[in-house]
């Protein structure tokens, strides 16, 4: 059964099917200036939002035998951390505020008093590298839950002794592997893996793995989120 | 499958030529979006690729090939990953919509290789490259095409299980554990896409070899003067 056309008609038909493909052409929308960083930040919260949606509060990151974790000597410390933000171990302490019925300064001595969590995880840079370590600290949770710290507040805010700062969701925040990390490898932190205290995620990428803890804050509200987020790379960045 | 197929009397020379209509429209239009959500995805993965251009450790750091940033899209990690993580769900979607239509309307018979296809993979390969005898055309993709376009689905497929998988290694562990982790999904996705350039390449090849009728088919869906019978 064949149909029979005049080749006017023909083209006519052609015409509207090309036409038909204009929706394509709105991809070019990311092509102009103006429109692609608004556009590329909708979709960079799309992810985001996907992000916070994957994540499983009791879902745990896999952890590993001794004899997988990555040696010491070959653990990366990003460059950015090298150099050395002068914290005076001696008079160090986390500065607690926000929606928290504790506020208050705290001593590394009041972290190792609450109950002590090991564990070999998975480290992933958002480079691309990734490796095992061994991290010994105090469960966050803990922690938040020692300074009667609001846990429908949305975030957990926190400075360092440099320039980093970052900001936690709630969820991730009391997440059972996420810890206020005071050990690697069974020793205490060195300095350039964030000494005295940093956090440790294994359900988040590297950056929002903050070194050098000075300032912790229960929040709902926050006026920066995070060094590298606030450069343009995603806010949530679950693993 | 019907295909619908037309004879066109060109008015003025009387000229009489066969056209059948070879592209649905859903199939077009994904044929188009994915072109341009392919060349974003692979420019922007080259560019989150030269972060840490090595499937090793990153101590000691041994690079794999230093990959030109001209020829990478994003600038910096950063600009990549938003580039990356903005397109990848309009290459999900169209790849959702694509495969939906095809299995829906049946479509996809014109493309899957199945093994009575098998047999004519062999002559078809002896004919494009070594001037073996041009087998017969019966229908729209001979067995090599359908061997090369069902091919190219399926590594769309893993191309997305292997980017969730480094995306997401903790909440889908399982499929980051199937491929031997964290570490390996990430090589994986990365030879993905050049099986996916290999593919390209041939496709290009092919496409110009054929001509302005075969091009200009999934512009419109009609393919003037089809080289097998029309059913």
């Amino acid at each position: 059964m064949k149909a029979r056309t005049d080749s006017v008609k023909f083209r006519g038909w052609s015409r509207r099917e090309v036409l038909k493909l204009a929706p394509v052409a709105l991809l070019g929308a990311f092509a102009i200036p103006r429109f692609q960083e608004p556009l590329l930040k909708a979709g960079v919260s799309f992810s985001d939002w996907a992000s916070a949606r994957l994540f499983r509060p009791r879902h745990l990151a896999p952890t590993f035998a001794d004899s997988e974790v990555t040696p010491f000597a070959r653990f990366p410390i990003n460059g950015y951390d090298v150099d050395d933000p002068g914290v005076d171990f001696d008079a160090w302490s986390l500065t607690v505020t926000g929606s928290v019925q504790k506020p208050g300064d705290y001593r590394l001595d009041q972290f190792r008093a609450l109950p002590k969590v090991t564990q070999n995880t998975r480290h992933v840079c958002v480079e691309g590298w990734d490796v095992i370590g061994n991290f010994g600290g105090v469960r966050l949770a803990d922690f938040l839950n020692m300074i009667g710290a609001d846990p429908t507040a949305r975030y957990v805010y926190v400075e360092c002794a440099d320039d980093y700062y970052e900001t936690l969701d709630m969820e991730t925040a009391l997440h059972p592997q996420t810890l206020l990390c005071y050990e690697m490898y069974g020793k205490p932190l060195t300095r350039e893996h964030g000494a005295p205290l940093r956090l440790t995620i294994p359900t988040k990428v590297g950056y929002k793995q903050a070194k050098y803890l000075t300032d912790l804050r229960v929040t709902n509200i926050v006026q920066r989120y995070g060094y590298w987020e606030d450069q343009g790379y995603p806010r949530f960045y679950g693993l | 499958m019907a295909t619908r197929s037309v004879v066109i009397t060109n008015v003025k020379t009387g000229e009489i030529r066969d056209a059948v209509y070879e592209h649905p429209y859903l199939v077009r239009l994904c044929h188009w979006l994915n072109l341009v959500s392919l060349f974003v995805m692979i420019g922007s993965g080259l560019q989150i690729f030269r972060a840490f251009p090595s499937f090793g450790p990153k101590i000691p750091q041994r690079d794999l090939l230093d990959w030109p940033k001209a020829y990478a899209l994003g600038g910096w990690l950063g600009g990549a990953l938003q580039w990356h993580l903005t397109f990848m769900w309009i290459y999900i979607a169209t790849g959702i919509v694509y495969l939906g239509y095809e299995l829906w309307s049946g479509n996809i018979r014109q493309v899957l290789f199945r093994p009575r296809d098998i047999s004519g993979v062999w002559p078809m390969v002896r004919h494009y490259f070594f001037f073996g005898p041009k087998p017969p055309v019966t229908e729209a993709y001979n067995p090599l095409q359908k061997q090369a376009y069902t091919s190219v689905v399926l590594l769309g497929v893993l191309s997305v299980a292997t980017g969730f998988a480094v995306w997401k290694p903790v909440q889908f562990s399982w499929l980051a554990w199937m491929m031997g982790g964290f570490h390996w999904a990430r090589l994986w996705h990365f030879l993905v896409m050049w099986a996916i350039l290999a593919f390209i390449f041939g496709h290009l090849v092919m496409v110009i070899l054929h001509g302005w009728n075969n091009f200009y088919s999934m512009l419109t869906g009609w393919k003037k003067d089809p080289e097998y019978p029309e059913q």
